[in-house]
């Protein structure tokens, strides 16, 4: 669990601050994604070291869901009756969040690689360039689009709020000298990410890039 | 105070159990949870309906005996106490208050508001313990120990085996407990022999016995009655991982 | 009530020689059992307390076969477990002059020259292989910044060896036995049986040869049967129902066991602890201990005037009588136990007691947070002052403890010589259950020390000259079905009463009568009154106790009902045993034998000896067993 999702937050790094270059103007952001496709070319093919991270990735979305949905299932076992009243004394929200915020992210991630990735969902379609798709998926009259972004964001800023921190527990790293300094870093990671995710398609849909 | 009780009653494994409402009155804010109980223990008995089982014995909070969710609160809402230590001065007069017993899979329910709790001791069986037979040991001064190690060892040494840990977590996770064995033993020079495999027995017990895993959601330190912290879960999934590496 | 005397004890089997070289030699007389033959030896351990739960997880480990009995859900829970304040030994790790000589000597004066020389002897020996043996096991006991052990002075010690953790103590030690004993039920030399309780035992050619249990879930009635039989069962002090004991606490185990022929020994020595939470309501169902740690900066006093109602922080320093601090101005307020507790019934009596009833005296830290500040205090009693806030709702930084003496520990229990045999052949006694080593009055910090000696050291050792002789062939069939039939009929009965009053309300009766007549002062007219009163109540209850339910079920009426029939006849022989018993010693004070300034009143010419009584049909027979002192002179005790 902690190690894929490790792989997940530092993909999720590397691509928000891929997105941001779409400040740098519409051709850094298409250079960025030529790139991305073409590195180590031509030692070795087209889209090579994508792919490979992309298998990477793929696995570890995987194995992190099947941790996930076992863990849940065990979960269930161990407590077979459920009790008439319960209160939760800690965040309580966070049990949820992680379930309920995963199963949110793992719909979300799918539809947005129809969006982005392959077009299908964009106005713009397969075969244009990224910056484009981009641009057209979150101009302002598709500002539904905007927001469903900015909810899946949010889980998973939520998501890795606890999620950050709890990968360090997991691990054996945390302890309570640490964790003040563990749960604010878990927090700041999670605000950048959002903050940086959702800068450009918001900056999209205000028209201050276009 | 005048209160109304909804407590589960089961009267054996089989049984499928329900809640049943039982109004108390006249109770003094001076008495302890458990006191209250007696009470409308005494009213049942003498109507000659049976009365309510629940575990107690040392009633000051140390042996680990007693153990009820109340109001959905493992021992209660007051932080760090035990249910025998709870006094009705912290509940309103009028109060309806719900009583269940711990819930999980691996603490099966005895009867009313018992359960089973004799997981805990095989987990310990497993590896809680440092082998040395009595009458082996050196002298007492032979090794020295750090102050700190050895007052951090006895913060996770308080642990009562309650069970208030598995109660409240959503996972039904005996992690806390576990956790709190293995890091006073891991603390003190004394169980550094056995430290890897200790950990790794006592975590695969406490996966055998049917608990649920950890996913860090803290309820179980929140409701213990000693605070034993999170620091003594990293410390076991520290070790454990240690463990399985070699 | 009738008794009769019977012969003289002659010979508790300690050795004869130099008193440090006794247990040497018993260790080197006592044969050996051949290892391959220790598998087929059983071995029955009722309790899993500091007593039992040492002595099942050593014996597993000398290769016996053993079962262990508690009536817990688990071992970890016996009342041991509740012990605050620490373990003594005669480590001598300060260099302040303490030695096993010492240690010796203040326990045998502490216990009023009631206790065996010999006996103590071992146990001041014994202590210091105690304390090794829990540190290598992790028990965490505090320590200095230099990586030693710390160490502190306790209940009238005038040397620091006492070793503890916190104020858990007790709860460390049992944990690390407790550990022990789950080390062995993995290796499969012990077999654990938890919520189980003992009724019996089986006497099978005069020897023990196992014990009757009710399973208390299934109410299921087991035979188990072994060569030898050790009860660690604790003490009875919850014959007073309110009491520092855990709820659970019973005379069951070693009652039965006296019925079917071990003696019991000075029932009437009861130790009253004087810091304890006064009783609050008539709801009350036990009474809280308040370390007794707290008298070494906490000053003890009362009003001077009566009826004084001014809260605590409005009466000046001129109108406070720190009593302890006036009449024992040596130890002040550190006197020993018995003292302290019986100058504050005095003071109540007087009518100058504090809090509801007048029931109370007050334990004030106000100079203490003066001269140490605040934090200083919080970091020695932090966790006593949360526990007494939470109980009584106030908080002693502010105003100052209330305490009164409350029932704690009972010295007296089931006969036994050297060995720690009773008068049963193998059937042995240790911890609380025995009555041991403490004489007429136990020092702090030496409970935990005997139950860990027994259990640890001295059974193993002396249980295996026993079972040398063994295995000791098939048990009679007649006798077992016997103690069975006998059980069951108990139970039956008292499941047919189906009366109109509860266990309970019989409990609490028994109890308020004893702690009235048979409490902290005796006398022969209180006694006289209790032991008409006694019998008269018990009649009661066999007509009109209500128990609910049925035998084949977690019944926690039936268990409690069972104890409280037992505990009435525990009350009867031990109000005789203070009667008969015309001096003050100890725990023990007859009115009827004080000096003039109202101090205990020894009389060692008539009572220099362990009251051993035989349960007999036609009542009571007391032997007597003439204790001699070769190496302490006996003295009259002063703490002034
Ligand atoms: C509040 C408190 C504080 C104390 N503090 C100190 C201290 O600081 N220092 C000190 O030296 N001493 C202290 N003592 C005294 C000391 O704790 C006890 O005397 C000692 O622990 C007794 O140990 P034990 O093994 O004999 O019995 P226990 O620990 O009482 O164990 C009895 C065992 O017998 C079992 N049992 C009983 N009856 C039956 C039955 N019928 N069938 C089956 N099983 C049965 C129980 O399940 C339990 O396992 C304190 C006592 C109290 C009450
Ligand atoms: C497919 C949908 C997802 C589901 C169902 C899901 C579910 C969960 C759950 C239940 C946990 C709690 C387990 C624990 O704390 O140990 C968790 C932890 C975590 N998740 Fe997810 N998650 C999903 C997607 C993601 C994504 C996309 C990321 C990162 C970008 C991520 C990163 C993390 C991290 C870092 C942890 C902490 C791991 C740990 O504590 O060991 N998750 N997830
Ligand atoms: C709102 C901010 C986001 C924007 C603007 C954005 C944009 C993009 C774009 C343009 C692509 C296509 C890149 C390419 O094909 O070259 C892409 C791919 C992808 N995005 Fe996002 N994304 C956002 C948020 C997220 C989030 C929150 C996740 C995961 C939790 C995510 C996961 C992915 C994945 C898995 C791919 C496919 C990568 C690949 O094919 O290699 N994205 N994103
Ligand atoms: S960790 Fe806390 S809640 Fe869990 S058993 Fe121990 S004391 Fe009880
Ligand atoms: S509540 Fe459960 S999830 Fe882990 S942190 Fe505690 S065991
Ligand atoms: S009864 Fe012992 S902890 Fe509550």
């Amino acid at each position: 669990m902690a190690v894929t999702g490790a792989v997940m937050v530092l993909f999720l790094v590397l691509h928000m601050l891929g997105n941001l270059k779409i400040f740098l103007g519409k051709d850094s952001f298409n250079e960025y994604a030529h790139a991305l496709r073409t590195l180590l070319e031509p030692l070795l093919p087209y889209r090579t070291v994508l792919t490979v991270l992309e298998v990477v990735l793929v696995a570890s979305v995987v194995l992190h869901m099947w941790a996930a949905i076992s863990l849940s299932r065990r979960a269930g076992k161990a407590r077979p009756v459920k009790y008439v009243a319960k209160k939760s004394q800690a965040a309580g929200y966070t049990t949820h969040i992680m379930r309920w915020g995963g199963v949110t992210i793992a719909l979300f991630v799918v539809w947005h690689l129809l969006d982005l990735t392959f077009g299908v969902v964009n106005p713009k379609g397969f075969d244009s360039a990224p910056a484009d798709r981009m641009i057209a998926g979150f101009e302002p009259s598709r500002w539904w689009v905007t927001l469903i972004y900015i909810v899946a964001v949010v889980m998973v800023g939520l998501h890795l709020r606890h999620g950050v921190w709890s990968a360090v527990q997991t691990l054996g790293w945390a302890n309570s000298t640490r964790n003040k300094v563990l749960r604010l870093s878990a927090g700041l990671l999670s605000a950048v990410l959002v903050i940086g995710f959702l800068a450009p398609p918001l900056a999209i849909t205000f028209g201050v890039v276009k | 105070m005048n209160l109304t009780l909804k407590v589960w009653r089961q009267s054996g494994p089989s049984d499928k159990g329900r809640m049943v409402t039982y109004k108390v009155e006249d109770v003094s804010p001076d008495m302890s949870f458990l006191e209250m109980l007696d009470v409308l223990n005494e009213r049942l008995i003498l109507e000659g309906d049976d009365p309510i089982a629940f575990d107690h014995d040392c009633r000051e909070g140390i042996c680990g005996m007693c153990g009820m969710v109340i109001n959905g609160v493992a021992h209660g809402e007051q932080r760090a106490t035990t249910t025998c230590q709870l006094h009705m001065r912290h509940f309103e007069d009028g109060a309806t208050i719900t009583i269940e017993p711990w819930r999980a899979a691996p603490f099966p329910v005895v009867k009313d508001l018992v359960v089973d709790r004799s997981a805990f001791d095989r987990i310990i069986q497993a590896g809680g313990f440092v082998s040395v037979p009595a009458g082996s040991a050196p002298d007492a001064h032979s090794i020295p120990v750090r102050k700190e190690d050895a007052d951090a060892a006895f913060d996770a040494a308080t642990c009562i085996g309650c069970g208030a840990c598995v109660a409240a977590c959503p996972n039904g996770s005996a992690s806390l407990f576990t956790a709190a064995k293995i890091t006073h033993l891991s603390l003190l020079p004394q169980g550094q022999p056995e430290r890897l495999s200790r950990a790794k027995a006592m975590v695969d017990q406490m996966d055998a016995e049917g608990f649920g895993g950890c996913t860090n959601t803290g309820e179980c330190t929140a409701v213990c009655p000693k605070g034993i912290p999170l620091d003594a879960i990293a410390r076991m999934n520290a070790d454990y991982l240690k463990a399985n590496a070699k | 009530m009738k008794y009769t005397e019977g012969p003289e004890i002659r010979d508790a089997k300690a050795p004869s020689g130099p008193i440090e070289e006794r247990w040497e030699k018993r260790k080197f007389s006592a044969k050996l059992v051949n290892p391959a033959n220790k598998r087929k030896l059983n071995v029955i351990v009722v309790g899993t307390g500091l007593a039992g739960g040492s002595a099942a997880a050593t014996l597993g480990e000398l290769g016996y076969n053993v079962k262990s009995f508690c009536y817990q859900d688990s071992p970890r829970r016996a009342h041991s477990i509740a012990a605050q304040g620490g373990i003594n030994a005669a480590k001598n790790y300060r260099g302040d002059g303490d030695s096993i000589y010492r240690l010796f000597y203040d326990t045998v004066k502490g216990g009023d020259f009631r206790a065996r020389e010999s006996n103590v002897y071992r146990l001041a020996q014994v202590s210091v292989n105690i304390i090794d043996q829990a540190v290598a096991q992790g028990v965490p006991f505090a320590r200095e910044y230099g990586g030693l052990l710390d160490t502190r002075s306790f209940g009238g010690a005038q040397v620091s060896r006492t070793f503890y953790a916190r104020g858990q103590t007790g709860q460390q030690l049992l944990l690390g036995a407790y550990q022990a004993l789950e080390r062995q039920v993995a290796a499969g030399t012990v077999t654990m049986h938890t919520r189980h309780e003992m009724l019996d035992v089986i006497v099978s050619d005069g020897r023990a040869r196992g014990v009757i249990v009710r399973d208390m879930v299934t109410g299921e009635i087991e035979r188990h049967l072994a060569d030898a039989v050790v009860l660690a069962t604790g003490g009875y002090g919850n014959v007073f129902f309110l009491s520092t004991n855990a709820k659970g606490c019973n005379t069951t185990a070693i009652w039965r066991a006296h019925e079917r022929g071990a003696y019991f020994a000075n029932p009437c020595y009861t130790q009253i602890h004087p810091t304890c939470i006064p009783v609050s309501g008539e709801y009350q169902s036990k009474l809280t201990l308040m370390s007794e740690s707290l008298r070494n900066d906490g000053r003890v006093w009362v009003p001077l005037r009566k009826n004084d109602t001014r809260a605590p922080g409005d009466i000046p320093d001129d109108e406070r009588d720190y009593y302890l601090e006036r009449i024992y101005p040596a130890f002040g307020n550190l006197v020993p136990r018995d003292i302290a507790s019986r100058a504050a019934k005095n003071v109540c009596d007087e009518g100058r007691g504090v809090g509801p009833g007048g029931l109370g005296v007050y334990l004030d830290f106000r100079d203490a947070i003066n001269r140490l500040g605040r934090d200083a205090v919080e970091k020695k009693y932090g966790n006593l002052f949360e526990m007494y806030e939470r109980i009584t709702g106030e908080n002693p930084y502010d105003v100052p403890m209330r305490i009164y003496p409350a029932v704690h520990y009972t010295m007296g229990g089931l006969w036994v010589d050297y060995d720690l045999q009773s008068t049963i052949p193998g059937l042995f006694v240790i911890g609380e259950a025995n009555f041991s080593d403490h004489g007429a009055n136990r020092l702090g910090a030496s409970a935990l020390m005997q139950g860990l000696a027994d259990g640890y050291f001295v059974l193993p050792t002396t249980i295996g000259d026993y079972l040398a002789a063994g295995p000791f062939g098939e048990v009679d069939e007649a006798a077992i079905a016997e103690a069975e039939l006998k059980v069951r009929n108990k139970i039956d009965r008292l499941l047919s009463v189906n009366g109109t009053r509860t266990p309970d309300s019989f409990h609490r009766e028994l109890g308020k009568l004893m702690w009235d007549y048979c409490g902290m002062e005796r006398t022969e007219e209180s006694l006289r009154k209790a032991l008409e009163r006694i019998p008269e109540l018990r009649e009661e209850f066999w007509q009109n106790v209500k128990v609910t339910g049925t035998a084949e079920e977690l019944n926690q009426v039936l268990e409690r009902a069972g104890r409280v029939a037992d505990f009435f006849d525990l009350a009867e022989l031990m109000c005789l045993d203070a009667l008969v018993r015309t001096e003050s010693c100890g725990g023990h004070f007859r009115a009827e034998s004080q000096d003039a300034d109202g101090e205990a009143l020894r009389d060692d010419e008539n009572f220099a000896h362990v009251s051993a009584w035989e349960w007999g049909a036609d009542g009571p027979i007391l032997h007597k067993e003439p204790l001699e002192y070769e190496y302490v002179k006996m003295t009259q005790r002063s703490y002034k």
